[in-house]
């Protein structure tokens, strides 16, 4: 049975998960949980812990300590024909067929070989690779057996999408692509984890996240919350160049060109604006801005996280 | 349980297909023919060579009667022990002078001459280079005497009767058997091994074991990677058999019929041969496969799997003392050790008709199989997919 959170059920729940490898830690103390339906991201810098967690809650291999439950099982392998997994770094046999390689995936997870077969022609034709199905691996493009993968990952209807760096090495057009998918299947009720290390996916996607640094987990929750974490931003250019309304802006604004750039003050806007237009400010432009996750990332992970997510741009 | 099957399965049709659908698999069902093909033409040669090398020149110097009593004698003499061993002889007439004809002879190339004979039946003289080599003189007083004796060349007449099989043969026939199996059961095993390794390779150079990892329970894949090459290789064996068992119909004389039936009877051992093959693949492919597990590169295998190809010829080695003395302590613990057991068994086999060593055998056989397996199967599980700076092999059994 799964677990229920406060917020429903949970199809995901780690607790305390530790790895060892050696005399490095990994993976320190993550908890995790994950409702049933929701698109959960997992953010963090390279080497943070994100692909070892996700290996962990799929049972490819064990934690040195602490306890995971996944769509209600204690051995995630008993889930499996249930799960579907994307792993970061993308295996195909080169010289299998596209159809059979998808449908390989899915016997690997239960699903009978010749209905594989069925349900990947008609994904094939459906994702406009029909022309390709019997095409072996090697003669498609990167972008290609991406999707043959993809599709390989979904072929067995899942309950639980697990993609590890589903973006790395696609171009824009397979990105939206691929985000389209993600938010179909979400849909349609499957619970999808996805882990990245570009934030600009995870703002778009995901209702959940949790950031990891350094094999810990320093933010778990909506993403929301997370931008909570920071205080609006006021953009604010005035006419006057001094008066009283300068005590109205907070002593660490700063510069950027003729505007101010600060934190919204405690008060909220009211007393502000009040303060801007009894001081004759003359306000040429004013903009609040809710911060963003990169910046609710920075507060969170801290700036060298930051900069190690940052090497990768989203597209 | 029904879950592992299958797992099992469909990891070993996909390998089993790929394998046997492959170009590279009738390189693989052709592979027999290149140690036969070389074996017959560098046996060729070496006889060739051997028999140029081997074999002295002797030059006669005599009147044309004498030399001919010789050659007679020559004659009668390989009738018993074949021409191989012989030196042979070329007439010469006499010259006047007799010691630049000796020199003449012992210069010329065509024919090589080691040794000239002069002399006659009656007062023979041997000139040559014969140090380091007492054979051809000897080989020439025999030839004399021979053809000195009057009645040699009316030998006495006895009836002979001719029986299918004696003891001598049947004994000497088995043990050829026994050899032969296990030869090619070590040969066979030694190319699996290697095979199934190199396809561990090419998975984990495909990133494709993390997919099947997380999908279906790693002993699962283990056991459908052994399994996937067993039946390949029986597919092979098969094809080797018939194609064997043909080959003999067309060119020998009363066909597979006319082979020396091993002590167990042809069925039997063509069973027992499978069996025993199976097993004694199973046990090296699973070592092997653990020792993919540990490396990362197809040049790191190779350098592991070297000292585990050695300890394979030690096993085989070991394993072939029950061939011609099976009653050995050395034979019998050789049967008994498990890594030995398939090879000594199917050497017994050949040679003994009792079957309840074997059943035996097999059980004791399987019991290990298991043994290894799942041992192998839990190193393999816990190394394959580490991450993670990389651990000394001596503290893997702590990973």
């Amino acid at each position: 049975m799964l677990r229920k959170a406060s917020s429903g059920l949970l199809a995901v729940e780690a607790v305390d998960l530790v790895k060892d490898f050696n005399e490095t830690r990994a993976v320190d103390g993550v908890s995790l949980a994950v409702p049933t339906g929701s698109i959960f991201g997992l953010l963090g810098p390279n080497g943070a812990g994100k692909t070892t967690t996700l290996r962990m809650l799929l049972g490819i291999i064990d934690p040195s300590s602490g306890t995971r439950l996944v769509l209600g099982r204690d051995r995630p392998l008993d889930a499996a024909p249930e799960i579907g997994y994307l792993p970061e770094e993308r295996g195909l046999y080169p010289a299998m067929q596209a159809r059979d390689a998808i449908a390989f995936m899915g016997a690997l997870r239960g699903l009978p070989i010749a209905e594989g077969r069925r349900r990947a022609d008609a994904l094939l034709d459906e994702h406009g690779l029909g022309e390709w199905k019997k095409k072996s691996i090697r003669s498609l493009s990167k972008g290609m057996a991406q999707l043959v993968q993809l599709l390989g990952t979904i072929i067995h209807k899942p309950r639980l999408l697990v993609l590890d760096e589903p973006f790395a090495g696609l171009d824009a057009i397979n990105q939206g692509k691929l985000e389209e998918l993600i938010r179909r299947e979400a849909r349609a009720g499957v619970t999808i984890i996805f882990s990245t290390h570009v934030i600009a996916h995870a703002e778009r996607l995901c209702e959940e996240i949790a950031i990891i640094a350094k094999g810990k987990v320093v933010f778990d929750g909506r993403v929301d919350d997370a931008r909570a974490k920071l205080r609006p931003i006021v953009r604010l250019r005035t006419r006057a160049r001094d008066g009283e309304w300068r005590s109205a802006i907070p002593g660490n604004a700063r510069r950027e060109g003729d505007e101010y750039v600060f934190e919204l003050p405690e008060g909220g806007p009211e007393p502000l604006l009040k303060a801007l237009i009894d001081g004759g400010a003359g306000i040429e432009t004013l903009a609040i801005e809710r911060p963003g996750l990169h910046d609710a990332f920075v507060a969170i992970a801290g700036s060298a996280a930051a900069r190690a997510m940052g090497q990768e741009k989203p597209q | 349980m029904m879950r592992f099957i299958r797992s099992a399965f469909v990891i070993g049709r996909r390998d089993f297909t790929a394998t046997v659908l492959s170009k590279a698999f009738i390189f693989f069902l052709l592979g027999p023919l290149f140690p036969l093909l070389f074996g017959g033409i560098f046996a060729g040669i070496g006889t060739n060579v051997a028999s140029q090398a081997k074999r002295p020149v002797v030059a006669v110097i005599s009147p044309k009667a004498e030399f001919d009593q010789l050659q007679a004698a020559r004659g009668r003499i390989a009738e018993a022990v074949g021409e191989e061993p012989l030196i042979d002889l070329v007439g010469y007439r006499p010259e006047a002078d007799l010691g630049a004809q000796q020199k003449r002879l012992l210069a010329t190339r065509q024919p090589p001459v080691r040794a000239v004979l002069s002399g006659g039946l009656n007062h023979p003289k041997l000139v040559g280079a014969l140090a380091g080599d007492p054979g051809t003189e000897s080989q020439l007083k025999l030839l004399i005497a021979e053809a000195r004796a009057a009645d040699s060349s009316n030998p006495p007449e006895f009836e002979v009767t001719n029986v299918a099989a004696s003891t001598g043969t049947i004994v000497r026939d088995r043990a050829l058997t026994a050899q032969i199996a296990q030869v090619t059961l070590f040969l066979l095993t030694l190319m699996l091994s290697t095979m199934v390794l190199s396809q561990l390779i090419e998975e984990k150079s495909n990133k494709v074991i993390e997919i099947i990892a997380a999908a279906i329970p790693i002993d699962a894949m283990f056991v459908g990677k052994l399994f996937a090459m067993l039946a390949a290789s029986v597919v092979g064996l098969v094809v080797w058999i018939s194609a064997g068992a043909l080959f003999i119909q067309l060119i020998k004389t009363g066909g597979v019929a006319t082979l020396p039936v091993p002590a167990v009877g042809w069925p039997v051992f063509l069973a027992l041969g499978v069996i025993y093959f199976a097993m004694n693949y199973l046990l090296f492919g699973a070592a092997f496969l653990m020792i993919g597990a540990q490396a990362s590169t197809a040049r790191e295998v190779q350098t592991m799997s070297m000292p585990v190809t050695f300890g394979q010829v030690l096993i085989f080695g070991f394993a072939s003392t029950v061939v011609g003395s099976m009653s050995s302590a050395k034979a019998i613990a050789a049967s008994v050790f498990p890594l030995s057991s398939p090879m000594s068994m199917l050497a017994r086999a050949a040679q003994d008709g009792a079957i309840w060593p074997h059943i035996v055998a097999i059980a004791w056989q399987t019991l290990w199989v298991a043994l290894i397996v799942r041992l192998g199967a839990q190193l393999f599980r816990k190394t394959v997919l580490k991450s993670g700076p990389r651990r000394p092999w001596w503290k893997l059994s702590r990973a």
